[in-house]
């Protein structure tokens, strides 16, 4: 059995092959492995957390093949990306469903409201949150930018699809805001974890550099 | 400073290769379809259509390896339709690499599939494309058509559009069967009274015959996205100019 350099988490909920492909894309080298083995999370060398569907589905089926402490363990030990619901799921709570989740962070998942949304046309906003929007890196200078957002552009854009977004009580996690039209928090940061809510996988230049960025890391 | 507009180009593949020709200069093989892909992501596509117009079920498997080839070399999300009718058929194509899944024709003799689907893989995987011509009918002024447009279903494409998006439809393709090959515009008013109706995105497509009718498309047809052919696929414009003269005109986009 040879070494895993990175696991993506696959716990049931959908297609992880365009995570998978663009892992390989960026680090042709490196052994990718999907898996739904609590074992493989615990022996990668990195981790990528994805989901999509509704958070709750994802909690029950992450905790039917008996993942949960391995991913935990994963995002307080090794480096972590987490994507979309792999994002939420790390939070306390979510309106969806009105679901617990694994609780790694103070705070909640929030359905972008849907009255009272306009945009600079005066057209009305849509829910789903779908398309490219820009990506603003939270407290970003020269001197302290996050590795993962080395070498994107401060308000590039990355691919959403998504009807809730994370509302962390401790601020100092925040590594990114959108607007929508309301500023949301789209990426959190904390020591060896890093979790966006949009998609690096679909996102062309800026989510490849993202994924090589993740694949390079070396967190302290 | 929000979320962009998008552009679409649309690809029809029959037998594995595209079709109606795709003209880019310097291409060694136009009927390509991961070229041609290829060549899209680099002018700048937000996103693309496939649109499986096989006839035979021999050859449906065939979308499958393009969708797999393209999905590991362009990493922009990737819409899949024609001939989807059953949930596996979903299923399969989300596994070669698609993103989302156009259903049309099954919809209609079947909206449960819709409904099943959604709640299988999420309603953000989920688009469903409607057919839609003027009817002269008091009750209605956009009827939904079936089958390429042959077939007249007597639904209100508004009421329908609500309808799928009750089911669990996450986007709408709205085709004008009207404009469709008309190269004389969108339908506006069908998209504005459809975009007003529902609250997920919708993307228009049908008859666009220059950028200013791109630009119109999301001005006065409210779309959040824009999808097109031929004027991409005969090299009259790149996508890039596409955009570049939709930021000319307000139109937030991807640059």
């Amino acid at each position: 059995m040879s070494t895993i350099d990175i696991a993506v988490v696959d716990y049931g909920m959908g297609n992880l092959r365009s995570v998978s492909k663009a892992l390989e894309h960026v680090a042709p080298t490196k052994n990718v492995v999907v898996t739904s083995s609590p074992d493989d999370v615990a022996k990668a060398s990195r981790v990528v957390f994805p989901g999509q569907g509704a958070m709750p589905d994802c909690i029950r089926e992450l905790d039917a093949r008996g993942l949960r402490a391995a991913v935990l363990d994963a995002a307080q030990n090794k480096p972590f990306l987490g994507i979309c619901i792999g994002l939420q799921m790390l939070f306390e709570h979510s309106e969806e469903g009105n679901a617990a989740g694994l609780g790694l962070f103070k705070g909640s998942v929030k359905r972008f409201a849907t009255e009272d949304m306009f945009d600079s046309l005066g057209e009305k906003l849509k829910v789903p949150h779908m398309g490219w929007n820009q990506v603003y890196q939270h407290r970003a200078t020269d001197a302290n930018q996050h590795p993962l957002w080395h070498g994107i552009e401060d308000g590039a854009r990355f691919y959403y699809v998504h009807s809730y977004y994370v509302q962390p009580e401790d601020d100092s996690i925040v590594a990114g805001f959108t607007h929508y039209p309301n500023r949301f928090t789209c990426a959190v940061a904390k020591d060896n974890l890093f979790a966006v809510q949009f998609h690096p996988e679909k996102s062309a230049h800026a989510g490849l550099q993202l994924l090589s960025n993740f694949v390079n890391w070396a967190p302290k | 400073m929000g979320l962009a507009k998008r552009i679409i180009p649309c690809l029809d593949v029959t037998n594995g290769r595209v079709v109606k020709g795709v003209n880019f200069l310097e291409l060694r093989d136009a009927g390509d379809p991961v070229e041609i892909a290829r060549r899209y992501d680099e002018q700048g596509a937000d996103e693309l259509t496939f649109l499986d117009i096989t006839a035979s079920s021999d050859n449906r498997g065939l979308i499958l390896h393009i969708i797999e080839e393209v999905a590991s070399q362009v990493f922009i999300p990737l819409t899949v339709g024609g001939g989807v009718r059953e949930v596996e058929d979903v299923r399969r194509l989300l596994n070669a690499g698609a993103d989302k899944v156009s259903i049309n024709t099954t919809a209609v003799l079947n909206p449960k599939m819709v409904q099943d689907a959604a709640a299988k893989f999420g309603s953000q995987c989920i688009v469903v494309a409607i057919d839609a011509k003027k009817v002269d009918n008091q009750l209605f002024e956009w009827e939904v058509f079936t089958h390429g447009g042959r077939k007249a279903t007597g639904l209100d494409a508004v009421k329908w559009a609500e309808y799928m998006v009750s089911l669990g439809a996450g986007e709408l393709l709205v085709t004008s069967m009207d404009r469709d090959g008309t190269k004389i515009g969108f339908n506006n008013p069908l998209n504005k009274a459809i975009s007003n109706a529902v609250e997920v995105p919708i993307i228009a497509s049908g008859g666009v015959g220059n950028l200013q009718h791109l630009v119109d498309g999301v001005k006065e047809g409210g779309a959040d996205a824009v999808l097109a052919a031929s004027i991409f696929h005969y090299g009259e414009y790149t996508v890039r100019q596409a955009k570049e003269y939709m930021a000319q005109h307000g139109i937030e986009v991807r640059l």
